[in-house]
């Protein structure tokens, strides 16, 4: 298939067909094509780089994508594909729990291996947390960066991961064991409770371990995604967060460099309407088009939803799984706010150096609480919690000289929105740029356009199945062994020749390239990896 | 089609009703001398009329009328209601022609068979489902990525099983002309009143019968109509203990009597595949992607079944009912879950399920032993088993067409 010939060489001219060019489908892509695969991938949109590509805000100002720093690019997916994304020694970016009378807690190294601005007793209470929640954190990711164990099928490695999280906790003695299945699916709000008494860090702690997920602090099992986001690993360090030297702006050329580096044929502008599959067996897939391209592996890394649902004739999947993929839960909550500024914003407190951290506002657990209820009742909070960033400061092309760009990401905005989101777009926006002002006074005069991307506009944007960025919730019950569902866990399908690689497969979601670096390693294992 | 909790918790308002009368109820009550009723999928029905022994000999020897109406039933009608049930069920959709019924079964992703039942294919995009148990959130679930609609119609429609020698003459005489074109398998619609009524060449007796559906208005009429025209080809209404000796003679299985069905199942090791219940002819491979598909094709390729169910002839005449089975009257090999004298076959018949290899490699040597209680003591016999083939018994009147008039 060529762009000026579509029709042309469709029979076996590819190896592998990758569906979705976010940076998990090019990770999967590079890796496939490195070991001598012949790889097309096919994007819908215009250009590569899925919640990585950026977008215009006002003339002259520039967004990067949906994320907005980068917390657990996998080291070996950055080494795979020679992406040259590393800080400068010492750029590891602070994160500042932002408090009302501007006497703000900055965390410094990786997730605050040093605090400014708390009391003496209280960095101790943290470190001790710290210290425990890293100490788990550690036994989870033994799993995280291998295919999840299949059930009635566990094989001699998994046992060796099984066991070597049964040794680390056993050495650590019987008080760390107990601990640590104690506190495995408790809520955030306990566990801070439990060790610390300072409501900026409590509330840092509670809005961290539940962004992007549909679960308040007190909810059961919030304790997850904290552990989640301090398995992250950047720079071989853990738990830490940068943004690219050149902004976040500079991932998705870096991912499609490597792809394109390693013969990987890209197609941007080419949907993909059918996956074709004949009682077991995927072949191939039908563009928008209409042109047919073959080919023994497919790779789909998009959302799973979108994968079997949209692509995938339901007739050639048993209903089981039909009903299983139907169910799983994948409304998003969080909105994204891109504001273009005539100048620097100034957030009262912070100082300068600091303003290229991460700066969050989440005053304590009740916040965080209160911003979520809300949201299960199809209503977003009228007092919300948000991390902030200020992307020009590392990339200064997004805003012309004298301006700058500010991205929020504000909790909780539920996909369904009671009486839709045309109707509650501007008035959220309004309660998002007043809280802003509260902390950075003068912002609000300083706006030159602001653009709000609530989870129904992730979706028709980013072709984001209920603009969830980890493709389905990150809860217990759509982990590991059932994630995206328990029988297409491990990167295979009901479908033989169809692959996933999403974020909606184990690990899950954000920038860290894992889904697509353990998918492609499954299908060149021939299934044993 | 994708319906909504609630919606679907109202089309399932039988909950709510532990016990229906079926609409035949007021004839079937009049003419009951034995008072023997039993719960049939939540209605009341009879398991005998006048005389459990009398009532199998009408099915054998005259005409015997079995009311069908607790059989669950769903209409599936649409653009794609063959390809829809063709992933549905284990059969080939596509080759049962319009006006035909076919037995057939369907199955869960691992290849567990949820149920049996017939499919009476009413049109080119119209067919009615008849089983044991109640599918409705599978069909429902089912039917996502299908342009068809699934209606639930068990209080709608009423049915009847006219089974027996004299079947044909009792239609015939009730002015069901064009009746006697009818092969096995091929259904019509007849003229009853103002409105219709389906008739199918189809049964569970192994003889010559039919099956009879039409709207619950009209049950009592047909039911009249029937009677009246077989009062001189000896109709007779029986209950469940007469139709289960004929069904046994036959060979057929029942759900959650010969097998459990998947979904009614506790114990993980209970669920039965195709091939585990006999049913492995009606799987077909080759047609498009069903449900169950892989794992049935996996287990046959894996050998990884674990049972067969056989026909088994039993030295003696004392029914083996949930007899265990033994090779060599030690290791135990299976369960009777059904075993008649059988008065037609003149021989000690029973359904088993066997732990593979028994029944399958193991056929020889196997034992039933039964325990017959006599007067408060236990009498043990040990009997040899051999297996046959099902069914037990095989009836020339069943298929004849035109069908002789008995």
């Amino acid at each position: 298939m060529t762009s000026s010939d579509p029709a042309r060489n469709t029979a076996s001219a590819f190896d592998a067909i990758v569906i979705g060019g976010g940076h998990n489908g090019l990770t999967a892509a590079t890796l496939l094509a490195q070991n001598g695969r012949k790889v097309v991938v096919l994007e819908t949109a215009a250009a590569v780089g899925g919640a990585t590509r950026g977008y215009d805000i006002h003339p002259g100002y520039r967004s990067a994508g949906l994320a907005h720093i980068v917390n657990r690019l996998d080291p070996d997916v950055a080494k795979l594909l020679t992406l040259d994304v590393r800080t400068s020694p010492g750029a590891l970016l602070p994160t500042v729990a932002l408090s009302p009378d501007g006497k703000h807690a900055v965390l410094r190294g990786a997730y605050g291996e040093t605090i400014d601005g708390i009391s003496p007793d209280e960095a101790k209470a943290f470190a001790a947390m710290r210290k425990k929640l890293m100490f788990q954190a550690g036994i989870l990711k033994r799993f995280l960066k291998r295919r999840p164990p299949e059930i009635g099928k566990i094989r001699l490695n998994d046992l060796g991961a099984i066991a070597g999280a049964g040794l680390s906790l056993i050495t650590k003695g019987r008080e760390e064991g107990r601990d640590f299945l104690r506190m495995l699916l408790m809520n955030v709000a306990d566990v801070a409770d439990e060790y610390l008494s300072d409501d900026r860090l409590k509330g840092l702690v509670a809005f961290d371990a539940t962004l992007g997920i549909h679960l308040g602090p007190r909810s059961p099992t919030s304790l997850l995604g904290l552990y989640y986001r301090l398995t992250g690993e950047t720079n071989d360090k853990s738990a830490t967060q940068y943004v690219p030297r050149g902004g976040m702006g500079a991932l998705a050329p870096a991912f499609e460099k490597a792809a394109t580096a390693a013969g990987v044929t890209i197609r941007t502008g080419m949907s993909v309407a059918r996956i074709i599959a004949d009682r077991g067996t995927a072949t191939g897939v039908i563009l928008a088009s209409g042109v047919q391209v073959t080919a023994p592996i497919i790779v789909s890394a998009i959302h799973p939803q979108a994968t079997f649902l949209k692509l995938c004739d339901s007739g050639e999947l048993d209903t089981g799984f039909v009903r299983a993929v139907s169910n799983i839960r994948s409304k998003g909550n969080v909105a994204k706010l891109d504001l273009a500024l005539d100048r620097p914003p100034a957030f009262t407190g912070v100082s300068p150096a600091d303003h290229r951290g991460r700066l969050v506002i989440a005053r304590s657990i009740a916040h965080v609480e209160n911003a979520f209820n809300p949201a299960k009742y199809g209503e977003f909070s009228p007092d919300p919690v948000m991390e902030i960033t200020l992307p020009s400061l590392a990339d200064p092309a997004l805003a012309p000289s004298d301006g700058a760009t500010l991205s929020a990401l504000v909790e909780f905005a539920p996909y369904d929105l009671k009486g839709g989101w045309e109707s509650g777009k501007p008035a959220f926006q309004k309660i998002i740029i007043d809280t802003l002002e509260r902390y950075a006074p003068g912002l609000s005069s300083s706006i030159v356009a602001s653009h709000l991307l609530t989870p129904v506009d992730m979706e028709t944007q980013y072709s984001l199945p209920g603009g969830h960025w980890h493709h389905g919730e990150l809860q217990a019950d759509q982990l590991l062994v059932n994630r995206p569902v328990n029988a297409s866990a491990g990167y295979t399908t009901p479908l033989a020749g169809l692959y996933l690689a999403s974020a909606g497969s184990h690990p899950g979601g954000g920038i860290s390239g894992l889904p697509g670096l353990l998918a492609a390693r499954h299908i060149l294992s021939g299934g044993r990896a | 089609m994708m319906l909504e909790m609630n919606t679907r918790r109202a089309l399932q308002s039988h909950i709510a009703t532990p016990r229906f009368e079926t609409p035949f109820h007021p004839r079937i009550a009049t003419l009951s001398e034995t008072n023997d009723w039993y719960a049939w999928a939540g209605y009341k029905a009879p398991h005998s009329v006048f005389d459990e022994e009398l009532e199998y000999f009408a099915i054998r020897s005259t005409a015997a009328l079995f009311d069908i109406s607790p059989m669950v039933k769903y209409r599936i009608a649409g653009p794609d209601a063959e390809r829809y049930l063709n992933r549905l069920t284990v059969r080939n959709v596509a080759k049962l022609g319009t006006g035909r019924v076919h037995y057939t079964a369907w199955c869960d992703d691992h290849g567990h068979v949820l149920d049996d039942g017939t499919l009476f294919r009413l049109s080119a995009d119209t067919f009615r489902l008849c089983c044991q148990e109640r599918h409705l959130p599978w069909l429902l679930d089912s039917a996502i990525g299908f342009d068809v609609e699934i209606e639930e119609e068990t209080m709608q429609i009423a049915g009847l099983a006219l089974q027996g020698p004299t079947s044909f003459a009792v239609l015939s005489k009730a002015g069901f002309d064009g009746i006697e074109r009818l092969k096995p398998f091929q259904l019509a619609e007849f003229a009853h009143q103002s409105g219709a009524v389906t008739i199918s060449r189809t049964g569970f007796t192994g003889d010559l019968g039919y099956e009879l559906f039409v709207s619950a208005e009209a049950a009592l009429s047909l039911w009249d109509r029937l009677w009246t025209a077989g009062q001189l080809h000896g109709i007779r209404a029986i209950g469940y203990a007469a139709l289960n000796r004929a069904r046994i003679e036959a060979g057929f299985i029942v759900a959650n009597a010969d097998f459990m069905t998947a979904e009614t199942t506790l114990r993980a090791d209970r669920a039965r595949m195709p091939d585990e219940i006999g049913l492995d002819w009606l799987v077909d491979t080759e047609k498009v992607n069903f449900n169950g598909r892989k794992a049935i094709l996996e287990a046959r390729r894996n050998q990884t079944l674990k049972h067969v169910l056989v026909g088994l002839e039993i030295e003696g005449n004392i029914p083996a009912d949930g007899a265990i089975v033994y090779h060599r009257k030690s290791r135990e090999a299976g369960l009777v879950s059904a075993a008649i004298w059988s008065p037609l076959a003149k021989r000690n018949i029973a359904i088993a399920s066997l732990t593979r290899p028994y029944g399958t490699r193991l056929t020889e040597d196997l034992w039933v032993e039964i325990y017959a209680l006599r007067e408060l003591q236990y009498q043990k016999m040990m009997k040899r088993a051999r297996i046959v083939p099902r069914p037990f018994i095989k009836l020339d009147r069943r298929a004849a067409t035109p069908p002789g008039l008995f």
